[in-house]
């Protein structure tokens, strides 16, 4: 669940004036304040909707040493109940809970149906585009997008050219890095179309929810979560290879040393599928198996929570222990679906992520449903142009990184780091991309000194098979410490259980 | 290998799902528990009533019953002391056979099963587990070695009982049972083996002394004490005792109930499941050890020779295991540490 840092703060950016301020809120809000930002819960550009003010009149009514107290259950069910990230130390391996807030963030029937439209139109785009640049390359010959951002792109995959994919899908499983501006404005911070994590923490932190804030959810609208599993678990039989009519699913992981491995054990549950590791499968003829006690039996379709590169030894990193030989090749030839596909870490990259507007018009002749954090393309003479003259107001980002590396913050730099930027820009101008700062909403959260706001994004879930599926919801990370923007389980991150209202 | 899953009907692909490597899980994570169960028995009775000639404490007879004198001597000195012998068996991580390397194994094995055990197994050995690698010197001198074996025991005794009541019945709860069973058999004949020749080095069975504490603390090693008891009110002879922990057909850790245990739990594998033809070899190796049991009674067996026949059996089970291994899972797994290859 790494993610770049989020933009920091623009200390001159618009003021709030013209947005209503919420009527005070007693109780455990009396001293909640909400500067510069836009409030999940209590601000919003027009009056509070009413279910979102049920949920404020009845979290006001809480006695802060008493959210506190059911806040350390949690805590220590989820630690027991082993929800939880494995951290390496040199010697150890420790066990640790994502940190869990319990004040919901809660999202609108009409909100949800934006998000839910604009995701799935980006996953139709992200689809077709995937297909196309390993086809036919009507996006490149029509000049929508350079052909050396694609081609040239560390996540293209040659082995994918030419190669059909059941339903031409491509990202089976989707995740989309959501942030608010300070308008309420909801827009893409980026696409995760590899392996996306954090679905199983959609779920059981509402199973937490449910069970130790029974007062708080009683009567309201939820839509319910549940449904994810059975849903996956249908998409996979639908994009199996073609004439397999009873297919078998498996969920493919890298094994119990995998930070994400308690997330591993919880899908191939809830789908009641089993969960191997590269030595269960063995690839003979071309076709996958696993390893039973009864011998060999066949596998049609694997949801896989490795890499590309990881997969198969013969086909790319020959030093992986974690692979299974032969499995790429049985996947060429079709006898066996990978979901997601190979070589669709070409879609969800950075310098992609500025041409996607323009991709969906192209693709679907529609305008985007959801908006983009405008990115000025330093590929292109005027986007560099744009980033040298404002470079102390702009985050600048090399394309090719992930997890916030070599990345700028003008209004944060001192000159000597603008300077150097500026000389290492220039040297490859078409390694990076600039985006102006956003303003992160922020949602009412439990802090040692009383209920305060916090930064938070959303990763809404989508599942395509036959059709794409969004889970209602999505998990929301929330910056814990004051003031950051860093919403990583590995800096300070926490979640929050995510309600959707059905009215 | 060319056949596809449509070829069969939907209902037998089901049945035969269990992955080899899940089976090996199951079972290890059943013996690993009954061998903490075990150990914390006989760490619990030893400090009470098992005696030297001297009076003192016979630690060193759990090195013999484990067959460990080199692995500790590598580590500490000899003879065995007190507190050497707990740090060997309770908190020192590179002994295999300590509490904290097994409760580490257990949590392995549990982890890679965590998809099929229970959310109610899981939590209770998530706990468990935790808790013994977490064991240090000062906690077993603040609780006393009877006050942690007794814990120990039972959190181990949860964790059948959990199993018992939650494991869906399965494949992998007989596999699970196939561990359980194959490791009471193995520590039955170790404890009998070792405590007999020390309390009768010369075998004799006849004219000895009988020190009755000593032999009760054979059947307390063995939670077969009161069991024994009310099958023998009056006569405690060595052979009475030997034969109880090895021929009576209803206490729970004797060795022939659980010879019987392993072989109905086969049967259960080859009907239940179609897996006739990986039974079958099973099925008669265990059927003709059972034989040798029934064939003799224990005077039998002590004038025969008991310690050749503890060897034997533990040498019959020990291939058995090895044949487990290559009939289901084939290919030894490798345990490699690899993590950070999926960064979404």
């Amino acid at each position: 669940m790494n993610k770049p840092v989020l933009q920091s703060p623009d200390p001159s950016a618009t003021s709030l004036s013209a947005l209503a301020p919420a009527k005070a809120a007693a109780g455990i809000f009396a001293a909640y304040d909400t500067p510069d930002f836009f409030c999940e819960l209590m601000r919003r550009t027009d009056d509070i909707p009413p279910a979102l003010r049920t949920v404020r009149d009845r979290l006001a009514g809480f006695d802060l040493s008493e959210l506190r107290h059911r806040t350390s259950t949690a805590e220590t069910q989820l630690y027991r109940l082993g929800i939880t990230f494995t951290v390496y130390s040199d010697r150890e391996a420790i066990d640790r809970i994502l940190p869990f807030d319990m004040i919901p963030r809660v999202l609108t029937a009409p909100e949800w149906d934006h998000i839910d439209r604009g995701v799935q139109q980006r996953v139709k785009t992200l689809n077709l585009f995937l297909r196309d640049i390993y086809h036919e390359r009507h996006v490149l010959r029509d000049g929508i997008i350079p052909a050396s951002l694609v081609l040239g792109n560390p996540n293209y995959c040659e082995a994918m050219v030419g190669v059909r994919v059941p339903g031409d899908v491509y990202v089976h499983i989707n995740g989309t890095d959501l942030i608010r501006d300070s308008s309420g404005r909801f827009m893409v911070l980026e696409d995760n179309a590899r392996t996306p994590s954090g679905v199983s923490y959609v779920i059981e932190n509402r199973h937490m929810m449910l069970r130790l804030m029974p007062d708080l959810a009683s009567g309201m609208p939820l839509r319910s979560v549940e449904e994810y599993g059975l849903k996956l678990h249908q998409t996979l039989c639908e994009v199996a290879p073609e004439g397999v009519t009873d297919p078998q699913v498996v969920l493919f992981s890298p094994g119990i040393y995998n930070s994400a491995y308690f997330e591993h054990v919880f899908l191939a549950r809830e789908m009641g599928v089993p969960l191997v590791e590269g030595q269960d499968l063995i690839v003979e003829n071309h076709r996958v198996y696993m390893r039973t006690v009864a011998g060999l039996r066949p596998v049609h379709a694997i949801y896989r929570r490795l890499n590309d590169e990881y997969l198969d030894p013969l086909a790319f990193n020959p030093d992986s222990m974690l692979g299974v030989p032969g499995l790429v090749e049985a996947y060429r030839r079709g006898n066996v679906t990978l979901a997601n596909a190979l070589g669709t870490g070409v879609a969800d990259d950075k310098a992609v992520y500025a041409y996607m507007p323009r991709l969906i018009r192209y693709y679907l002749g529609e305008d985007p449903i959801l908006d983009s954090v405008q990115t000025h393309i330093c590929a292109e003479p005027e986007g560099l142009a744009y980033t040298l003259a404002n470079m102390d107001k702009l985050v600048v980002k090399p394309v090719g990184e992930s997890g916030g590396y070599g990345l700028l913050i003008g209004s944060q730099a001192t000159q000597t780091e603008l300077d150097e930027f500026r000389a290492k820009l220039l040297e490859d101008p078409s390694n990076y991309i600039s985006q102006p700062v956003i303003d992160l909403s922020v949602s009412p959260t439990l802090c040692p000194s009383g209920v305060e706001a916090r930064h938070v994004d959303l990763r809404p879930f989508a599942l395509t098979g036959k059709n794409t599926w969004v889970l209602p919801g999505g998990l929301s990370r929330v910056a814990l410490r004051k003031g950051s923007l860093v919403v990583n389980s590995s800096q300070g991150g926490g979640s929050k259980d995510t309600w959707v209202m059905a009215r | 290998m060319t056949q596809t899953g449509t070829r069969f009907p939907a209902m037998l692909a089901n049945l035969n799902t269990l992955l080899s490597r899940y089976g090996e899980s199951m079972m290890w994570l059943a013996r690993y528990m009954e061998r903490i169960e075990n150990l914390a028995r006989i760490l619990e009775v030893t400090e009470a009533f098992v005696r030297n000639p001297d009076g003192s404490p016979g630690w060193d007879s759990i090195l013999q019953i484990n067959s460990d004198e080199e692995r500790y001597a590598a580590l500490y000195a000899l003879p065995a002391t007190e507190e050497n012998i707990l740090a060997f068996y309770i908190t020192e991580s590179t002994n295999p056979t300590s509490i904290r390397a097994m409760a580490h194994m257990v949590r392995e094995n549990a982890r890679s099963a965590r998809p099929l055990i229970s959310t109610e197994m899981w939590m209770q050995l998530n706990i468990f587990t935790q808790s013994m690698m977490e064991l240090s010197t000062p906690d077993i001198r603040r609780n006393g070695l009877s006050g942690l074996c007794n814990r120990i025991k039972q959190d181990c005794q949860t964790h059948f009982g959990v199993t018992e009541g939650t494991l869906y019945r399965d494949q992998a709860w007989l596999f699970y049972l196939l561990g359980k069973y194959l490791e009471r058999s193995d520590q039955i004949t170790r404890l009998i083996d070792i405590r007999y020749h020390t309390l009768l080095p010369g075998g004799e069975i006849s004219g000895s002394q009988m020190d009755l504490t000593q032999w009760g603390s054979v059947l307390r090693s063995a939670a077969a004490y009161h069991a024994f008891r009310r099958l023998q009110p009056v006569t405690t002879t060595p052979a009475n005792v030997v034969g109880f922990l090895l021929k009576n057909e209803g206490f729970p850790r004797s060795l022939m109930l659980n010879l019987r245990q392993v072989e109905n739990t086969l049967n259960a594998l080859s009907t239940h499941y179609n897996l006739r033809h990986q039974c079958g070899p099973l099925q008669e190796r265990i059927i003709n050890l059972r034989a040798t049991l029934e064939d003799q009674t224990a005077e039998d067996i002590i004038s025969r020779g008991l310690h050749e026949y503890m060897t034997y059996i533990q040498d019959e089970l020990g291939a058995l295991q090895a044949k487990v291994s290559v009939t289901f899972w084939p290919i030894a797994p490798v345990m490699t540490r690899q993590t950070a290859v999926s960064s979404q």
